[in-house]
């Protein structure tokens, strides 16, 4: 009941800027389901910087999709940190003069403090037989993946089936469009989004494989059982990124840049790195990934910036209206 | 009783249209609003409580209701306005009128957020003065409470205009030659005439205005415990695999909606008696 | 006649004045401003957009499902509205409170429930796809969703209409010696008509812009099942806010044509009922189909 009017009363006061019963606020703009990830690191961070200066901080949390979020920061949202799932949307922000434009050398690995990687998900038993991607696109196989071309999961499923038909011997990109196009013939559908992917896969119990983060995985069994689905690790994916960055115009204009700096820093803690882990994600600390090695099996992957000559030009090249996507479309 | 018959159709006309008429709702309402409940219900009563506990989704009710509660008198006091203009008065352009009254049901949700953020944001037209002045709109309440005014625009217009043209205004005539003021008009033959068409205006708008997701997602800003809505919440429950919380909290939504039961019923009973009231006053003149 | 009304009733200046300040301000303004942001882009090219191989798909796909959603609930709205109003049965009330629950549920709920319920192993899906008809994932689930989504459109402007109805005409047609059927034809019809066409245009109105219950259900295919507001968010993906506001502009001129012919169709049905049918006469008329 409180909270009720809690909601009513921010309603009351919505024309005045709320004013923070902290010292200072922050406001991280995040992705869609990161939600857990900083629901048990923000705790952690604030006893941390209490400790130190003694002063406390408020965090709130706005979570949504990674493209929506970046804009609303574009249009005025005041986020002091933005942690995304996808470097193009900082690279965004980075053009509209908000973020650094080298924010990716600000923090260390690549300002992204941990990372994940695109696994397949099949069936008890692996009933198709499904090692390698070159079986996604084999006829009578059923892929479920989001939309490739507006969803940054489907995306991810995109470039890593690309960049390993380009890794096959006398790979080419040429080859490589031909190889996407046989595996999307393989899509009944494109879902929404990626948990809308994951509920037609295994509540709905269509297709023979679903491809999504290794994260994600343990999501599922959470919500499905673990003994419903077998986790798949391709021979080559994608080490997906989860960049994070200052948003120097809002901190500049808050005088929260010493706080926001040091709320993304401390993910890189070993506190930080553990609660990544946690969350099953692949801290960068080698201690603790080898702590957790259980949850995290060797995996070869690479990066857009390795084999797309990074995140804006994989995006043009291929997912921009008339781009590799919409060729696989248009020739037929 | 003999009137019975004669507007009546025959009975198996009547079961027909029944059977027809409910198996309808039946497959379109009953069945998704079955599932919903049996999704928000699937790991037991306790854990269905437990979800709606969570201060977020209470916050998340409170806002939801409270943005409804602020939309509402708009919409009732522009409704009945413009309803009075177009049902009783020939003017030109009419049409036109209506349909730009119409036009806010054809805009995608999706769109109707932008067309606020191309004012408001801060690359947009208005952008610049309103950060000079620290006033907050997108973003915030204020922008929230706009984007649902702009969806639920027509509802109560559009609701009272065809009732209001089917019934003339040869009554509203008679109370104003009979030296009624405007008011007393309003209130003694207006009302009571369009009472049904207001409640289900009003009761549509609220639901739509509760509901709405797209147009408010992207105003809000997504911000917990403060521009988080209801439907804003489902969403990002079920996106983090809380299966039971998203469908709990819109099993909430749905509850809302069927308070309009509640609603119907007390005014139905009130109306019921300003009739028989009002009835005994206009009777002599009726006939 | 027409002139004298002017006078007589009170209020049309302040009525239509506050409606133009209250219409211009919420809605013309922000929707200019659209138009105006779209402009940007020059005729032509919004033109080339919107003429795209898939936008074109995009449109008949999004027009067409929301053109039959309409048409189904016109048909079954216009049967609920009537049963709602007319006949007795247990549970009214709350079948009457459920029409609503369409606006209530968030669009996405919808899609994900209605996507579950049709799917291969769903409540309904496991009966309907062995017969050889697919929902979920074809152009068939978006009319699906979209008749859901609209619901209570016709239900709710019919109903107020159908109440409204005195059934001393329809005695009076009775008593003329029409039969059930003509007194339905040539009475009841005419007077709810407006009222069912408007229901119609406006669940057509809306249908078109639905997105968040339509990607759910769709399957999202380009060229095959793909509506025009996922294009739209397609282009939002890109930061491409321009040819975003492009196709929306296209799709709100179309609105627009169609929604203005549906009511200058709806007035002057409304007319022509009105001034040239009074009542009595329709029922005279009615039971003169009848001798």
């Amino acid at each position: 009941m409180k909270k009720i009017s809690k909601g009513l009363s921010a309603l009351l006061l919505g024309l005045v800027a709320s004013a923070a019963l902290a010292d200072v606020t922050l406001l991280n703009a995040s992705y869609d389901v990161a939600r857990d990830v900083y629901k048990d690191f923000n705790p952690l961070f604030q006893k941390h910087w209490k400790a130190k200066t003694g002063e406390s901080v408020e965090i709130k949390q706005s979570h949504g999709g990674s493209t929506k979020q970046v804009r609303a920061v574009a249009d005025g949202l005041e986020a002091d940190v933005v942690t995304m799932n996808q470097a193009n949307d900082i690279e965004f922000l980075a053009d509209k003069g908000l973020v650094a434009k080298d924010w990716a050398k600000k923090f260390p690995n690549n300002a992204s403090p941990y990372t994940s990687a695109m696994v397949f998900i099949v069936r008890k038993g692996n009933p198709k037989g499904i090692k390698d991607w070159s079986d996604l696109a084999a006829p009578g196989t059923q892929i479920i993946i989001p939309h490739p071309k507006n969803t940054g999961n489907g995306r991810n499923t995109y470039l890593s089936a690309w960049a390993w038909a380009l890794r096959q011997p006398g790979g080419n990109d040429l080859k490589a469009q031909e190889f996407l196009g046989k595996l999307l013939k393989n899509a009944p559908l494109f879902a929404a989004g990626g948990r809308d992917a994951t509920t037609t896969f295994m509540q709905r119990r269509m297709g023979d494989v679903l491809i999504t983060f290794e994260s994600e995985a343990e999501m599922i069994a959470k919500e499905f059982g673990k003994g419903e689905f077998e986790v798949v690790y391709p021979s080559l994916t994608m080490q997906t990124e989860f960049p994070v960055a200052l948003v120097e115009k809002v901190v500049d204009k808050k005088g929260t840049r010493t706080q926001a700096t040091a709320y993304l820093e401390y993910l890189w803690s070993k506190e930080g790195q553990e609660n990544a882990a946690q969350n099953y994600l692949r801290p960068r600390d080698a201690d603790i990934l080898k702590k957790y090695s259980t949850f995290f099996p060797p995996v070869k992957t690479f990066t857009v910036d390795e084999v797309f000559g990074g995140a804006n030009k994989a995006f043009a090249t291929h997912f921009k209206d008339g781009g590799s996507f919409d060729q696989i479309y248009q020739s037929k | 009783m003999k009137s019975n018959r004669a507007t009546q159709e025959p009975r198996w006309v009547r079961y027909g249209l029944l059977a027809v008429g409910l198996g309808f709702l039946f497959f379109f309402l009953g069945l998704p609003l079955v599932a919903v409940f049996v999704e928000a219900l699937a790991q037991g009563v306790p854990l269905y409580v437990e979800a709606l506990k969570e201060p977020e989704t209470r916050s998340a009710i409170g806002l939801t209701i409270g943005i409804a509660l602020a939309v509402l008198p708009f919409n009732i006091v522009f409704g009945v306005a413009a309803a009075w203009a177009i049902a009783k008065f020939e003017f030109r352009g009419k049409s036109v009128l209506i349909t730009l009254i119409d036009l806010p049901f054809a805009v995608s949700p999706v769109v109707a957020g932008l067309v606020f953020i191309l004012l408001f944001g801060a690359q947009g037209t208005f952008g610049p003065w309103l950060s000079e002045h620290e006033i907050k709109i997108i973003f915030a309440v204020p922008g929230m409470i706009l984007a649902t005014l702009f969806i639920t625009f027509p509802f109560i217009a559009r609701e009272l205009i065809p009732l209001m043209q089917a019934q003339g205004k040869d009554e509203e005539e008679a109370a104003v030659s009979l030296g009624a003021s405007g008011w007393q008009m309003f209130r003694r033959v207006t009302l009571p005439n369009i009472k049904w068409g207001l409640l289900y205006g009003v009761i549509l708008a609220n639901a739509r205005a509760m509901g709405e997701f797209g147009a408010v997602s992207v105003v809000s800003g997504h911000i917990r415990g403060e521009t988080n809505t209801l439907p804003l919440h489902v969403e990002i429950l079920y996106n983090e695999y809380n299966a039971v919380g998203a469908f709990a909290a819109a099993s909430i939504l749905a509850l809302l909606a069927l308070v309009t039961l509640v609603a119907k019923t007390v005014v139905e009973w009130r109306m019921k008696k300003e009739t028989e009231m009002l009835n005994t006053v206009l009777a002599p003149e009726k006939t | 006649m027409a002139a004298k009304t002017h006078r007589v009733l009170p209020g049309f200046g302040l009525a239509l004045g506050y409606t133009l300040v209250y219409l211009s301000l919420l809605i013309l303004l922000p929707l200019g401003g659209m138009v105006l942001k779209a402009s940007e882009l020059g005729f032509a090219q919004i033109i080339d957009i919107a003429l795209g191989e898939r936008s074109l798909a995009a449109f008949r796909v999004t027009f067409g499902a929301s053109f039959l959603a309409a048409a189904v609930n016109a048909f079954f709205g216009l049967i609920v509205a009537w049963i709602l109003v007319r006949y007795p049965f247990p549970g009214k009330r709350f079948v009457d409170a459920l029409v609503d629950l369409p606006f209530a549920l968030p669009t996405a709920v919808a899609g994900i429930t209605l996507a579950t319920l049709y799917a291969g192993n769903g409540w309904l899906g496991r009966f309907i796809e062995p017969l050889g008809i697919k929902v979920a994932y074809t152009p068939l689930g978006i009319v699906v969703a979209l008749t859901f989504i609209t619901l209570p459109f016709v239900v709710r402007t019919l109903q107020p209409v159908i109440e409204d109805i005195e059934t001393e005409v329809e005695e009076a047609a009775a008593s003329l010696g029409a039969s059930r059927w003509q007194t339905f034809v040539k009475v009841i019809f005419p007077a709810i008509f407006p009222a069912l066409l408007t229901g119609f245009a406006l669940a057509f109105a809306r249908a078109v812009g639905e997105y968040g219950s339509v990607i759910f259900i769709a399957g999202n295919l380009p060229l095959i099942s793909e509506i025009v507001p996922l294009l739209i968010i397609s282009k939002l993906e890109q930061y491409d806010v321009l040819g975003a506001t492009a196709l929306a502009v296209v799709m709100l001129a179309l609105s627009f044509i169609l929604l203005l012919a549906v009511n200058l169709l709806q007035w002057w049905s409304a007319n022509r009922h009105k001034n040239s049918e009074p009542l009595e006469v329709a029922a005279a008329r009615a039971s003169g189909g009848a001798a």
